[in-house]
């Protein structure tokens, strides 16, 4: 028997609406109780857990279910690539809610900062969701708003509202573009809905001519890269996780730059096929520039670095160069790649959203590190790390599998997303382009492992005084580790998951 | 199941290890790595496999098969041993626990991580010993790698960081221009292969290859790219010149017992892994530019031996005569004859045992001298009787000597190489490595003759008297493999011919 056979179609909503209870929940709890202490704290924390561990058990279970709904005249899917990414989300997001219990204790407006988070989550739920131009802008601004006002979250400190403000600035130059190059889609189609995009580019019915349309893409490319933290919008990247509280830089690294992905997987393969549009404009090859770039300056550039959080930061941006190589990679032709009964190109945006997947419990586990390492005080500089596993053994453990996973050493899953990915890109015949991303990840080997010479092998220059271990950070940072092993021997489910969902898009 | 069982046993003896206090570590590891050494010793009596495990026929002893994943290529937990893989997962075993209680006397801060990283590199290795399955075998040739960066960096010696910074940034790229080799063998055979099993992949390349075109290359042409990649990325882990800089750094580095299982394993999985990978599934390639690669062989043992030959740190001349060593292996591999692949597998384990025991004893007396220079000391032989004799018979096996098992292992190399089928002026080849021998014995014979023998003096003022048992204890062990192997070979020699046959026979050569 079919479940939901009985059910409403609204009820596919149901793990976004999760999120977006959550976030009105906190909201009543704070006008409740304004006056926040330690038990209060802890209820948001709790709140906040439920919340986002719903998000992920509901489409856990839709996407095990299968479920696929259009809702809202089609503006909006929820279908299992959807799903996939809303897990992605509530899981980022627990870690994320759980990391701050004790990274935020001390500081006002708890209740705000938690509602803030979860109004992102909501915004990147409809984002995975978003099927027409104007509904993908709208929750990408549900994204980035409350990003903005995050990063700014610490207000006695010049250096996060600094950030906030260059966030927001670069932010809204980047909506502007991306919501000309809408304006400009719609003005040469005449309509928002990607499906129907694509119908009115293969029927040639293009009023604006193909000159409008190619502008239009390229600019909400460029939307896109913002979000991503792509090469050339990536500037904003390195001073807003510096800035923003640490927790929060490692939602907006990996949750929210997951968000920017699925975004562009949906827009470009439904709206903008390959076939239709190739005679206008071929967005593969300004992906293949954009990834060959970010993901050469974001890992030479986190090589030079002296400060932790913005060697993680530049490192992220050379992880986005990675995924974009998804794009670049893709054919549009269906053809069977290397591998037997899997189209090449259901294969690497696949392994692109593995990527994204292992990629949110490694990195947003490494910013939940430094989280931890701020709450203690240690300062921002490699040397500041020396020698911390002496004072945190077991997270030190878990920072160097997620170092080390991120590096693409097998101690992890970032090791089997990173080598699925290769293996579809050279299945596209792009083999020249997994040469320099290996050249990349050699690279990348070096300044992670910096970090960790820094945390186990080195002896610190000054002696550290650290006595209290804040439970929902270890926790956090703990769990993560585990996710990010566990996905090793686990992968052909997800893997499973990833590529049906890619299939049933295209 | 029993090679789970090993593996397993390990990794949480590891994990133990690792959380253990410092004072009990050193004696808790020496006895829980009795549990994979007495669990091989058992896989080895009890052994019953036959022919080789990437190819047809034959039987894989303990063999395990369980489906990981589908990725489109199906990916499995496929374990097992055959007559190649049996005899190093014993030399692992065996070397472990010596390096560990070696390191009782020089290892003296952080133990509980020392000995938990030790057995967290045996659980790697055994595992690359182990599987037969490409991903499953990647996943720990690579975690080999994490282990070996740590026990350098941290326990190491002045230039630690370097050395171990070079080393892991050196071999990861070889493991990564290696995979890459092998992806694409795979990638071309198109849907001939459907998974990434070695025994898999072997036998589709046998049965006729099917190995097509890719990216607009002709078959011919993607089998040597993807030969010539792997055979760079194992030829980094060998070493073999001119690929071996991290070696000396590395070797120099790492303290003693690390240093015993770099030589004594690290470098025989490249060994492990070019006759598993370019000679068994590519051997068309192999003996066609069979020359070039007898050169490098041969280059490699002239050149390391007389790099040694230049060397004045006692642990240096070790360390370059690895290299020269791994020539002779190389050049067995090319030979493809029962002998010569036979001898060359034979050397690995044979070389494993000795060089493992010359750096140990170096060790004992850089413990008790502080001082590893040959320069620095002389007369060794008047403080340090056992030792010392230990060490001369150490040298005597590295020379050569019949009734050791380092002559059986070169004596079956040379025999099979003079008569190598498919390489040209196979003689001449082999009258060049057989003069290495030559060089080896005339570095050792100095060094000795130097540091062991005439008046006692000592460059530095420590007292310096016999070493204690622990520290004497595992040498005695290592030499008694050595004289029992070399005095009966047969207790590998049988079981590693059985698998080296298929090889042979493959290529319908053989003596």
């Amino acid at each position: 028997m079919d479940p939901f056979v009985n059910l409403p179609d609204w009820t596919a909503l149901a793990p976004m609406l999760a999120f977006a209870a959550t976030a009105l929940a906190l909201f009543l709890l704070d006008s409740i109780e304004p006056e926040s202490d330690s038990l209060s704290l802890t209820v948001l924390t709790g709140a906040g857990l439920v919340g986002s561990l719903a998000a992920v058990v509901l489409s856990g279970w839709f996407l095990a279910e299968g479920v696929s709904v259009e809702l809202f005249d089609s503006a909006y899917v929820v279908d299992e690539m959807s799903l996939f990414f809303t897990a992605l989300f509530g899981s980022v997001t627990a870690l994320v809610v759980l990391g701050s219990h004790d990274y935020i204790a001390d500081e006002p407006y708890q209740a705000e900062y938690y509602s803030l988070v979860f109004l992102a989550a909501t915004g990147m739920a409809m984002v995975a969701s978003a099927n027409s131009l104007a509904a993908a802008f709208v929750a990408v601004e549900l994204v980035s708003l409350p990003s903005y006002a995050l990063v700014a979250y610490l207000k006695h400190n010049r250096g996060s509202v600094e950030a906030g403000l260059k966030y927001f600035l670069v932010g809204a130059l980047s909506s502007a573009i991306f919501i000309y190059g809408i304006s400009l889609v719609y003005g040469a189609t005449g309509v928002m809905r990607f499906d129907l995009i694509a119908e009115a580019i293969a029927t040639d019915a293009l009023t604006g001519g193909p000159g409008i349309l190619g502008l239009g893409i390229l600019m909400v490319i460029g939307g896109i890269a913002f979000k991503t933290a792509a090469v050339p919008f990536h500037f904003w990247a390195p001073e807003a996780y510096e800035g923003a509280p640490a927790p929060i830089a490692g939602f907006l690294s990996s949750a929210s730059k997951a968000a920017g992905f699925v975004l562009a997987f949906r827009a470009f393969t439904v709206a903008f096929p390959l076939e239709a549009v190739s005679g206008t404009f071929d967005w593969t090859l300004a992906f293949l520039i954009l990834s060959i770039v970010t993901m050469t300056l974001g890992n030479f550039a986190a090589a030079t670095q002296e400060k932790v959080k913005r060697m993680l930061a530049y490192s992220s941006i050379g992880h986005a160069g990675y995924v974009l190589m998804a794009l670049a990679a893709f054919s549009g032709t269906g053809t069977e790649g290397l591998l037997a009964g899997v189209s090449n190109d259901s294969l690497v945006l696949g392994a692109g959203m593995l990527h994204l997947l292992v990629y949110g419990f490694m990195n947003t586990g490494a910013f939940l590190f430094v989280a931890l390492a701020e709450y203690w005080g240690v300062g921002r500089r490699f040397e500041d790390y020396n020698g911390l596993w002496r004072d945190a053994p077991i997270a030190s453990v878990a920072m160097t599998v997620f170092l080390f996973s991120l590096a693409g050493l097998p101690v992890g899953a970032g090791f089997l997303s990173k080598y699925v990915l290769f293996m579809g890109v050279i299945g596209a015949g792009l083999w020249w382009l997994v040469v320099i991303a290996l050249i990349n990840s050699a690279l990348s080997l070096y300044y992670y492992s910096r970090l960790v010479k820094a945390l186990w092998i080195e002896t610190p220059e000054t002696p550290r005084e650290i006595d209290s271990y804040p439970t929902g950070i270890y926790a956090a940072v703990v769990g993560a580790a585990v996710v990010t092993v566990l996905l090793l021997p686990g992968f052909g489910i997800v893997a499973e998951e990833a590529i049906a969902a890619v299939g049933a898009l295209l | 199941m029993l090679i789970e069982a090993l593996l397993v046993a390990t990794l949480l003896a590891a994990g133990v290890v690792a959380f253990a206090p410092d004072r009990y570590a050193g004696k808790l590891a020496a006895a829980l790595s009795l549990l994979p050494l007495v669990g091989s010793l058992w896989l080895w009596l009890d052994f019953e496999g036959s022919g080789n495990a990437l190819l047809d026929g034959g039987e894989i002893a303990y063999e395990t098969t369980i489906e990981w994943m589908d990725i489109g290529y199906t990916l499995q937990w496929h374990v097992g041993l055959d007559g190649v893989s049996l005899p190093l997962v014993v030399l692992t075993t065996i070397l472990t626990t010596a390096a560990i209680v070696s390191a009782w006397t020089p290892i003296d801060e952080r133990e509980s991580q020392f000995y938990g990283l030790v057995l967290l590199l045996e659980f790697g290795l055994l595992g690359v010993f182990a599987a037969l399955d490409f991903f499953l075998w990647f996943v720990f040739w690579e975690v080999v790698l994490v282990p070996m960066y740590f026990l350098i960096a941290i326990w190491g010696g002045p230039r630690r960081k370097y050395a171990a910074i070079k080393f892991f940034v050196y071999t990861n790229v070889a493991s990564l221009i290696m995979f890459v080799g092998f992806l694409t063998l795979v990638f071309a055979m198109g849907d001939s292969v459907t998974t990434l099993g070695l025994p898999e992949v072997a036998q589709a390349l046998q049965a006729g290859g099917a190995v097509g075109s890719i990216a607009g290359f002709a078959p011919e042409t993607v089998k040597l790219f993807a030969f010539a990649l792997m055979f760079f990325g194992f030829a980094v882990k060998v070493p073999i010149v001119p690929v071996h800089t991290w070696l000396p750094d590395a070797h120099v580095e790492a303290p003693t017992p690390v240093s015993v299982l770099l030589a004594g394993v690290l470098l025989k999985m490249g060994t492990y892994a070019l006759l598993r990978f370019n000679f068994t599934m590519l051997p068309d390639v192999a003996t066609d530019y069979a020359e070039i690669i007898a050169a490098i062989a041969v280059i490699s043992v002239i050149y390391g031996a007389m790099l040694a030959l230049a060397q004045q740190d006692l642990k240096r001349i070790v360390a370059y005569s690895s290299i020269s060593s791994m020539g002779y292996v190389i050049l067995g591999l090319v030979a493809y004859t029962t002998y010569g692949i036979g001898g060359a597998t034979f050397q690995m384990i044979s070389h494993g045992f000795i060089s493992g025991l010359m750096f140990m004893v170096v060790g004992v007396i850089y413990n008790e001298t502080h001082t590893r220079m040959v320069g620095d000391m002389s007369g060794m032989a008047d403080r340090m009787p056992w030792t010392v004799g230990i060490f001369v018979a150490a040298a005597f096996g590295y020379m050569g000597l019949p009734l050791m098992s380092g002559f059986a292992a070169e004596v079956f190399v040379f025999l099979g190489s003079f008569d190598a089928p498919y390489l040209s002026a196979a003689p001449l080849f082999t009258a060049a490595a057989m003069f290495g021998i030559v060089i080896v014995a005339g570095y050792l014979l100095w060094a000795m003759q130097r540091t062991l023998f005439g008046e006692f003096d000592l460059g530095t003022d420590y007292e310096v008297g016999r070493a204690p048992l622990h520290d004497v204890a595992p040498l005695a062990v290592l030499l008694a493999c050595v004289i029992v192997l070399g005095v009966n070979p047969d207790l590998f020699m049988g079981m590693i011919q059985d698998a080296i046959d298929p090889i042979v026979d493959s290529l319908g050569g053989g003596v």
